[in-house]
Order: structure tokens, then C-alpha cells, then sequence
């Protein structure tokens, strides 16, 4: 139910009626954009879809500042782990 | 699948766990999700089995399918046996059992029950039925409201007169409260619900940590969305801090979605009172039709029974709803109620804690003694 996947959008199909066709995975299918007639959404734009509605635009520059986070997240431990290993203390 | 795979990088994963369990050394700390998405990921991809010993993992009420009562069910299947009557409905709600079976019972009886994506396909259902009236069974918590908001708004444009809506929605802050007021828990705090917050934004939370005093991160739902998640309660812990912070950046932004606020409120009011399975009566904790949309609104066009209906005494699903239990320490879990037979709707809906525990837990070691010592 909560269930919202990617998509991206391929073509404004109506832009009054706020109908866009969106490609999610390989599958394309008509939404409606609604809920983002604040976001002046592009062709080529990513957003989260629920229920057949674009609830919010995906920030790829966010999503890849996401994976940077988990990334040193997960570092900082491993990073550490592997200079105390080398460590030659007697 | 671009946004989804990246978000699962198993490596990444494992250094995001040792690093938690670094954070989480010898105390022990209890996090609460409320959201149904998460329940599901957490389960699927076994994230309760990687993290250390010391966090636990929590499932609340945050399955708008499991936290109906039902009575409302049974109002539901009432309104699918009116003739004239096609029914519309979400999936995951055509096997929640009411006092008389489920809709799909229904619909094999003879009612006009549909299973739709989205109510704008049930709206399409009714402009291609005329001569029929459709209702929306409207179901979820604010992700979902806003859309059927807008299909309210276009059936009112484009005239339509043979549709409406039974609703059923529920907001997010209402349980959360109860949960915080509840005597049975001891939290250390919450993976905050993330498609909810895409609507809502990040200051409906701020009670929680002004007043209550827990943390709350704001979660993807991805394995490494909830991994970073819980890596940031504890280093807030750790460091003394107490706030609500946004992991699910990429989607949520601070103040939400104006425009599906806007259109809520155009479309909805709060009910003073609402029951939820397991949690009781609850003040403004749902929505009703707004008066000026009163031509679409089921309650005001149909005079439902409206029965209260209590929970079969087998059924635990309260106390696993609000977290006090674990799935499998419900008595009739995996025996008289399965995903095929359920008594409670935590078994019914995929993201029910019990049916997402059920169709993807791994058995491990401690939870097979516990079922032995049950035998």
C-alpha cells in the first residue's frame, strides 16, 4: 500500500489534465502529475509513483549524496578495523 | 532497476552493520517503524537477522489495511451487496475478514466486486458504467489520501454522478501518539514513516522529540535506506541529540507536498473519533468526506449498518500492531491463522508484521525453541 516505485517520465501526455506517461522498469503507463503542479516536471525527470500518481520528484543529485553517506557510513568502521589491524604496536 | 538496486548493495550493507554494531556496543535499543512498506522490506531482505543482538526492530500500526476494524469491513461488503452496486477496491483489502468473510467471498457470491491500481481507475470504471454506481473502498494514511483527493476533485469536473467514495483514511501522528502514551513500551525511537512524510513533511513529527523526547529518522525504503536509518538513531543517541532528522532525502522534502496538502484539505475533514484494530478509539485520527464533496461521500449516500464488531478472542493483532508482541508470539500464528486462513488482518496484507514475518522470516535458532516450548 505504501508501496511507491520509480519511474521516469517519457512524455507529457496532457499537460491541463496533468496526465504524463511514466516508464517504470520497461512498463509504461499514464499517471497523473498532479500533485507536482509545483515541480515543472521535464521529460527525463524520475519520480516516485503510488496508486497511479507522482507523488514526489526523485533528486538524483540527493539519491547519489544518499549512497555517499551510506557509503562512509559503513567506511568510518571498516576504515578504522583496517588501520587497527595494521598497527605494530609492541 | 535505477534508484532501487543501488540501494541495495549487499557490501555495503555489511560494512553499514558492523558499524552499527560498533555504535550499539553492549545496551540494548528498541526502534519502532510505523510504516508497512518498512515491516515488508525488513522482513524480506532479513534485516532483523544482520543487525547485532542489541537493536531491535520494532513493527507498529503502520499498515492502513491491518488497522481496520471490523465493522467497517462488514459496512464494506454491505455496500458490494447493494444491486446497482461495482465495487472497488485495492487488493490488499479484498481478503480482510469481517464478521462474514472477505470481499472476494462476496464477489464469489454474486457482488460486483473490482480490484483497481488507483481510484482514478475506479472513477474510469464509473464513467464507463453509467447505469451503475461505483464506490471506492478508500483506504491508507496520508500517501494515499491525496489521491483520492484528486479523483474527487475530477469526478466533481467532469459532473459525475454515479460515484463515491467509502473512506476510510487514516493519519500518521494520532498512533504515533498513542503508542508514545502507551505504558507497555519502552522505546529508544522511530524509523519515521518515508512515502507518508513525502506528503506531510518533517514538522508533524516534531512532537515526538520535543515532547517525548525520542529520536526519529525518517526512512527509505531500501535495505541500505534502513541500515543508515538506524546507524543515525544511534549516533544521535550517542552524541546526545535528540531530533528528526531525513535520511529519505532523495524523496521527502522538510515542508511536503503543498499542493496534495492543499487538495486534502479541500477534499477531507477529520472525524472526531475513529476505531482502530488494536489501538481502540483514537480522537482525529481519520478522515471523512468533506461536506462540500457530500455527492460523493458512501456514508452520507447509503445507510450502512455501522456495527462494531469485536476482534475474535484468538486474535492478538492489537498487541502486535502496537509492537507488544512479536509474530510468532501470537498463539494462533501459523496455525489456525496463515496468510490462506487469517483471523486478523495483520495476517492478511502483505505488510501485515505477521503475513511479511510469515511468507519471508527465516527461522532461526531461538524463535524454533520458542514454538517448540508452545508445542
Amino acid at each position: 500500500m505504501c508501496l511507491g516505485i520509480p519511474g521516469q517520465v517519457v512524455d507529457i501526455v496532457d499537460a491541463e489534465q496533468s496526465l504524463a506517461k511514466v516508464d517504470v522498469n520497461g512498463v509504461r503507463r499514464n499517471i497523473s502529475v498532479r500533485l507536482l503542479a509545483d515541480d515543472n516536471l521535464q521529460v527525463g525527470d524520475w519520480v516516485l509513483v503510488h496508486v497511479g500518481f507522482a507523488m514526489a520528484k526523485i533528486d538524483e543529485h540527493e539519491a547519489a549524496t544518499t549512497l555517499d553517506q551510506v557509503q562512509k557510513m559503513g567506511a568510518d568502521y571498516v576504515n578504522e578495523m583496517e588501520a587497527f589491524t595494521s598497527s605494530e604496536i609492541r | 532497476m535505477k534508484f532501487v538496486d543501488e540501494f541495495r548493495d549487499p557490501a555495503a550493507a555489511r560494512a553499514l552493520v558492523k558499524s552499527i554494531t560498533e555504535l550499539a556496543g553492549t545496551d540494548h535499543f528498541k526502534f519502532m517503524e510505523v510504516c508497512g512498506g518498512h515491516t515488508h522490506t525488513i522482513y524480506r531482505h532479513g534485516i532483523e537477522h544482520l543487525l547485532p543482538e542489541a537493536v531491535e526492530l520494532v513493527h507498529g500500526p503502520g499498515c492502513p489495511v491491518c488497522v481496520i476494524p471490523m465493522g467497517r469491513v462488514d459496512d464494506a461488503m454491505w455496500l458490494a451487496e447493494q444491486s446497482g452496486v461495482i465495487f472497488t477496491t485495492f487488493g490488499d483489502m479484498m481478503r480482510v475478514p469481517g464478521s462474514k468473510g472477505n470481499l472476494i467471498e462476496a464477489k464469489a457470491r454474486g457482488a460486483d466486486v473490482r480490484f483497481v491500481y488507483s481510484p482514478l481507475d475506479a472513477l474510469k470504471v464509473a464513467l464507463d458504467n453509467p447505469e451503475r454506481h461505483v464506490v471506492f473502498f478508500a483506504v491508507g494514511f496520508e500517501t494515499t489520501a491525496p489521491s483520492t483527493a484528486v479523483t474527487l476533485v475530477r469526478a466533481r469536473a467532469l459532473g459525475v454522478r454515479n460515484f463515491s467514495v467509502f473512506c476510510n483514511h487514516v493519519t500518521i501522528v494520532p498512533p504515533i501518539k498513542a503508542i508514545l502514551e502507551s505504558p507497555d513500551l519502552r522505546l529508544s525511537g522511530f524509523l519515521g514513516p518515508g512515502h507518508v512524510s513525502t506528503v506531510v513533511g518533517l514538522r508533524p513529527y516534531r512532537f515526538v522529540s520535543q515532547v517525548y523526547g525520542k529520536p526519529m529518522v525518517v526512512a527509505g525504503f531500501e535495505p541500505l535506506d534502513i541500515l543508515a536509518s538506524v546507524h543515525m538513531l544511534l549516533q544521535q543517541i550517542r552524541e546526545g541529540r535528540c531530533e528528526i532528522e531525513n535520511q529519505y532525502t532523495r524523496v521527502v522534502r522538510p515542508d511536503g507536498n503543498t499542493q496534495a496538502l492543499k487538495l486534502m484539505a479541500e477534499t477531507f475533514e477529520l472525524r472526531p473519533h475513529f476505531e482502530w484494530r488494536g489501538l481502540g478509539f483514537i480522537s482525529q485520527s481519520a478522515l471523512k468526506v468533506h461536506p462540500d464533496y457530500a455527492e460523493f461521500d458512501a456514508e452520507a449516500k447509503f445507510e450502512m449498518p455501522g456495527i462494531r464488531v469485536a476482534d475474535p478472542k484468538a486474535c492478538q493483532c492489537g498487541e502486535v500492531l502496537k509492537g507488544v508482541i512479536k509474530p510468532w508470539e501470537c498463539k494462533v500464528f501459523g496455525t489456525a491463522c496463515t496468510p490462506e486462513t487469517p483471523i486478523g488482518t495483520c495476517m492478511v496484507s502483505p505488510e501485515g508484521a505477521c503475513a511479511a514475518y510469515y511468507n519471508f522470516g527465516r527461522l532461526h535458532r531461538e524463535t524454533a525453541q520458542l514454538l517448540g516450548q508452545r508445542g
